[in-house]
């Protein structure tokens, strides 16, 4: 139990680690408070109606001024923005307004406030969901011009002068990229998740942060203390004396634990026995190899390429991924760097954002299957990925989401005629290009054994393998609970493929959040996988843990656990096993509550 | 006045972008143009009302210009439905 108390604790998912204690600074999204009144006079309306205009005028070049800052940069953003425009002046909003100024006699913000609930209604009545909810536009393009009416301006995160924890609804892209860096201490907001863009960036910039908090940003105020807890996802608002001190020791204690990890992050993974496992790191930016680097990784075992595909009018050219994939294998080097090629829906795809329905886009047209439909999409990346390849010598390609035989042949039948188009073009190419795929559709398990004589490497997905073995979107909130890695399904597949790979004389890798689980070790090394891939910030903790561990101990234990029928207690066992074999790197990581560390994903 | 029956064919429907295209189109011209659906009538230069007309892909429409320029207005619209507003 912890010591103390506090106004509020919140849990959330902490989805990048370490302990922030600061001054809460809300970046304010409220509403405006409006002032309601009638007009007094005919001269009155007069002027009121030219205020109203000055307001909407100063709307319209804010929006043009945003407008010309992106552009081109995020064209799906300056869409949104020129729809905004085109809403400003629009009868519903703008004539409607005025004419309740004149016929009633009324100020400004209460005929817009009129004026808006009026199309909220009208909108609420709609049957389509998508333009339904385009109210929301129209809502913001109110509370604009609402704003310069009352002269309240959004405070924005570009103007902060102290060291802070911000506090959000959410912040997009841009909010995040204003971020001052040496200004933030911690980060809190109402939604996002582990994959979100925030997540990621926070990561990368190593501040600690909680998401997913629902109603953090109603529940603090500016200038409150409180605590980031990125570890345990938690969060304290203005907690007493007795809590503080808990958390600055903590702070103190977990810093030191870091830097300890870190100080022996070069060091290899190999366990007391002499077993060597190789620990890669999950990147989906070329911005985060600094982090792969500094905690010690052995090169980059998936790199996600999805990212510049996203809030791009075209996908992008072939010289664009080229240099992408250059430069990141060039600083991995002489380090490997895994590329898996495009694993994308339909639905996210340039150009048919929103405009692409599948009732069931998990199972529909997404991913390899996307690309094999798609031939210019996917010749354009192999492209870019062999031409690198050739000149950095440390690439591999891996296909997601290979279900059979059949789109293997076909995957590679591509990569073939476009390896044979560079070379009659006399373009280098690696010719040891090493070819591989994820194992990650349960099909593909059950076949892995074909599948491995085909291959030059096996790298499990568990995320995926999870979601589609066990019939679970972990995104609903419904079934979420029923997401358990520790499925014995799960683990009797990783085991069956790791085995037809072995058995097949090729490498085979994890590179789900399995891997970066510490609790998990024992089991990871009893699968005797050739390499894990996983969040380059766990990559020292796992590493230090297998030192620690023993393969033949490993070995046995994952036989225990084989034997064992449900997750919970599979995960019983583990807590128990790392509470006795690795006290000191789970101490400090013990749940608040019991004795027990808990195994929820946070333990990172 | 002029008026022309159009059945809508791009995919999505008078959506955003559709009915920012509509709006941009319009406002070039002097004429009251407007978008009929079943009786209910909507302002083509206005985007909220196309919106909330709700015109999913089947739907039949009829385009009616009135003024100076109503011709050009209702050609240079039809042009836009022909091409399902460059969506596909």
């Amino acid at each position: 139990m912890t010591p103390g108390n506090a106004r509020m604790i919140l849990k959330g998912i902490g989805v990048s680690p370490g302990i922030a204690i600061g001054k809460a600074y809300r970046v304010d999204r409220d509403r405006v408070s409006l002032v309601y009144y009638y007009l007094p006079s005919p001269a009155q309306i007069k002027k009121e109606k030219q205020r109203f205009d000055a307001a909407v005028d100063k709307a319209e070049a804010d929006l043009k001024e945003i407008k010309s800052k992106i552009a081109g940069e995020f064209p799906e953003h300056s869409f949104i923005l020129d729809t905004h425009i085109h809403m400003l002046r629009d009868r519903m909003l703008y004539d409607e307004t005025i004419r309740l100024i004149e016929e009633e006699g009324i100020n400004a913000e209460w005929a817009l406030r009129k004026a808006l609930e009026n199309a909220q209604l009208i909108f609420a009545k709609i049957e389509d969901e998508y333009i339904r909810s385009r109210i929301s536009d129209v809502d913001y393009v109110a509370e604009g011009v609402l704003q310069n009416l009352t002269g309240q301006n959004k405070r924005s995160v570009a103007g902060i002068k102290e060291r802070v924890i911000i506090v959000a609804q959410d912040l997009s892209p841009a909010d995040t990229i204003q971020l001052q860096v040496e200004k933030t201490l911690g980060f809190v907001t109402d939604m996002g998740g582990k994959t979100s863009h925030t997540a990621i960036i926070t990561r990368s910039l190593d501040i600690p942060a909680v998401v997913g908090l629902e109603n953090v940003y109603q529940a603090v105020r500016s200038g409150e203390l409180m605590v980031v807890d990125g570890y345990a996802g938690r969060v304290i608002i203005d907690p007493d004396e007795e809590l503080l001190n808990y958390y600055y020791e903590r702070q103190y204690q977990l810093e030191n634990y870091r830097k300890e990890v870190a100080r022996c992050a070069e060091l290899p993974a190999e366990t007391e026995d002499g077993y060597n496992i190789k620990i890669q790191a999950n990147i989906e930016l070329l911005e985060e190899v600094v982090a792969v680097i500094d905690n010690g990784a052995e090169g980059v075992g998936l790199y996600r390429t999805e990212y510049l595909y996203l809030n791009l009018d075209h996908p992008p050219d072939e010289e664009t991924l080229f240099w992408d994939y250059r430069e990141l294998a060039e600083i991995i080097y002489p380090e490997m760097v895994t590329i898996r090629t495009l694993d994308l829906g339909a639905d996210k795809l340039p150009n048919r954002m929103r405009e692409w329905k599948e009732t069931n886009p998990a199972l529909g047209l997404r991913s390899i299957r996307l690309c094999l439909q798609e031939d210019e999409l996917f010749r354009t990346q192999l492209r870019a990925i062999l031409r690198a390849s050739g000149i950095t010598k440390n690439i591999r390609i891996m296909f997601p989401m290979i279900s059979g035989l059949g789109e293997l042949r076909a995957a590679k039948d591509i990569l073939n005629q476009v390896k044979q188009e560079l070379v009659q073009e006399s373009i280098e190419v690696d010719q040891d290009l090493q070819v591989g795929i994820m194992i990650e559709v349960p099909s593909a398990v059950a076949v892995a054994d074909l599948l491995a004589n085909e291959v030059d490497f096996f790298s499990i997905g568990t995320n995926d393998l999870v979601q589609y073995a066990l019939a679970i979107d972990r995104v609903n909130e419904n079934v979420a609970h029923l997401y358990e890695p520790l499925h014995p399904a799960i683990l009797r597949m990783v085991k069956q493929a790791a085995d037809a790979g072995r058995l097949a004389g090729i490498p085979v890798s994890l590179c789900g959040e399995l891997a970066a689980e510490p609790l998990y070790v024992p089991i990871l090394l009893g699968f005797e996988l050739d390499s894990l891939s996983m969040n380059p910030l766990a990559v020292p903790r796992v590493k230090k843990i297998i030192r620690n561990a023993s393969l033949e101990e490993s070995k046995v234990c994952l036989q225990e656990v084989l034997q064992i029928s449900t997750a919970s207690q599979i995960n019983e066992y583990l807590c128990k096993l790392a509470w006795t074999r690795f006290r000191e790197d789970f101490e400090l990581f013990k749940d608040q509550v019991g004795e027990m560390p808990a195994a929820d994903g946070n333990l990172r | 006045m002029k008026k022309r029956e159009i059945t809508i064919r791009n995919k999505l429907g008078l959506h955003a972008r559709a009915a920012a295209k509509i709006v941009q189109t319009s406002t070039q011209f002097q004429s009251r143009i407007s978008i009929i659906k079943n009786g209910r009538e909507a302002d083509a230069k206005s985007m909220l009302d196309i919106l909330t007309l709700s015109c999913p892909q089947g739907t039949r429409i009829e385009l009616c210009a009135e003024g100076k320029d109503d011709a050009e207005a209702l050609a240079a619209l039809t042009v836009l439905f022909d091409n399902k507003f460059d969506e596909e």
